[in-house]
């Protein structure tokens, strides 16, 4: 900093509003994701492998589940990747 | 009735064992029976911050697998009537903490008739900060005025809002308590930092203090007297307001305004 700059205060934008900007996005999105993310997820995830591993053999990472939120409805979509015919 | 206070943070080495030895002497010093855990299962320090490492026996681990009782673990501190301190054990095991174990103790301490149970967290968000907060009445949730504190402070309120018991059981929920430590009135002046208010904006949580940067923390954790215990300095008035607004009295906030040095000062440096 000059001394001139010292003395009439700089001009150029303060680093702690470029936080504060940065900030107010990160924790806004934050706390969308926390709404929109149902805790039971994982737990259904974990009970649909126990279920399907019944019948076929699969990996826990072979089922994926995820929700989505579209405009103003929610699609929950589970996807399964079978075993190659060779394998059942 | 004994209150539980969780003092908690997600982001690591932001002052929540400094608040919570100098919160818990606080309280005692105000005569209610006060008990203060750690929670940093395999990282013990408040020990050290309080200075009866010397004196730990028996631990947190010990009390919940019953190889010894609270009365034996529980270490009586040296500056303060009334209060006492529950260390963490040194075990790597982290699971040694288990729900209805952390229960039990508290229960225990509620039989035995303390006012406060203050539960110093330890960092992160994974089992050991859970269990500290899951049991809380209210959370003292400290952050530094910094991004990366500000953003996990959220964070862990999200988790308090979902994972504390009362949150669970659908009771009166936590109550929060936003506590800014080592804070530069200086550079917020300046434009570095970001002031309380802004910290205050953004988290949405009553504010209970705001503590300033200051060199006698470290001298207190040096001689393992908490720091609210220093006569004359601004930290520990700082706490002391702290435990005064906490009981509900009035206190207008202090050490958040920088006095610029003079005209002499600014033109020829100091
Ligand atoms: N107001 C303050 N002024 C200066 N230094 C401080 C202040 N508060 C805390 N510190 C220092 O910051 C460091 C971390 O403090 P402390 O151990 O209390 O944090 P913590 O949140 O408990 O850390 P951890 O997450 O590792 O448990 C210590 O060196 C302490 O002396
Ligand atoms: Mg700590």
């Amino acid at each position: 900093m000059s001394w001139l700059e010292k003395f009439f205060g700089s001009p150029q934008p303060k680093s702690a509003s470029l936080a504060k900007e940065r900030l107010t996005l990160v924790i806004a999105h934050q706390r969308a994701d926390e709404d929109s993310t149902p805790d039971f997820l994982p737990a259904l995830q974990r009970e649909l492998v126990a279920v399907i591993s019944k019948y076929v053999k699969v990996n826990p990472d072979d089922i994926r589940v995820q929700l989505e939120k579209r405009d103003n409805y929610e699609v929950l979509e589970v996807n399964i990747v079978m075993p190659e015919p060779s394998a059942r | 009735m004994t209150r539980v206070i969780v003092v908690t943070s997600g982001k690591g080495g932001v002052g929540k064992t400094t608040s919570s030895a100098s919160f818990a002497s606080g309280l005692a010093l105000r005569g209610f029976k006060t008990a203060v855990i750690d929670f940093d299962v395999g990282l013990r320090n408040l020990d050290l911050i309080m200075g009866c490492e010397r004196r730990v026996v028996y631990d947190f681990v010990n009390v919940i697998s019953g190889d010894a009782n609270l009365h034996q673990a529980l270490i009586k501190d040296r500056h303060c009537e009334n209060l006492f301190v529950l260390p963490a054990s040194q075990t790597r095991d982290k699971d040694a903490l288990t729900e209805e174990g952390v229960e039990k103790v508290l229960n225990d301490l509620k039989h035995m008739g303390f006012d406060y149970v203050i539960c110093d967290s330890p960092a992160g968000i994974e089992h050991g900060a859970i269990m500290a907060l899951t049991f809380a009445d209210e959370a003292i949730v400290v952050t530094n005025p910094e991004v990366s504190s500000i953003r996990d402070s959220d964070r862990i309120l999200g988790i308090l809002q979902s994972k504390s018991r009362r949150a669970r059981d659908g009771q009166e929920p936590v109550k929060e308590h936003l506590l800014i430590t080592r804070y530069s009135a200086k550079r917020v002046d300046e434009g570095e930092m970001l002031s309380y208010k802004d910290v205050q904006e953004l988290l949405r949580v009553p504010l209970i203090g705001v503590i300033p940067e200051s060199e006698s923390v470290l001298q207190a954790s040096n001689s393992g007297t908490p720091v609210i215990h220093t006569k004359d300095e601004d930290a520990a008035d700082a706490y002391q307001d702290v435990v005064a607004r906490f009981l509900g009295e009035e206190r207008e906030l202090r050490f958040v305004n920088f006095e610029k040095p003079g005209l002499f000062k600014r033109l020829f440096g100091g």
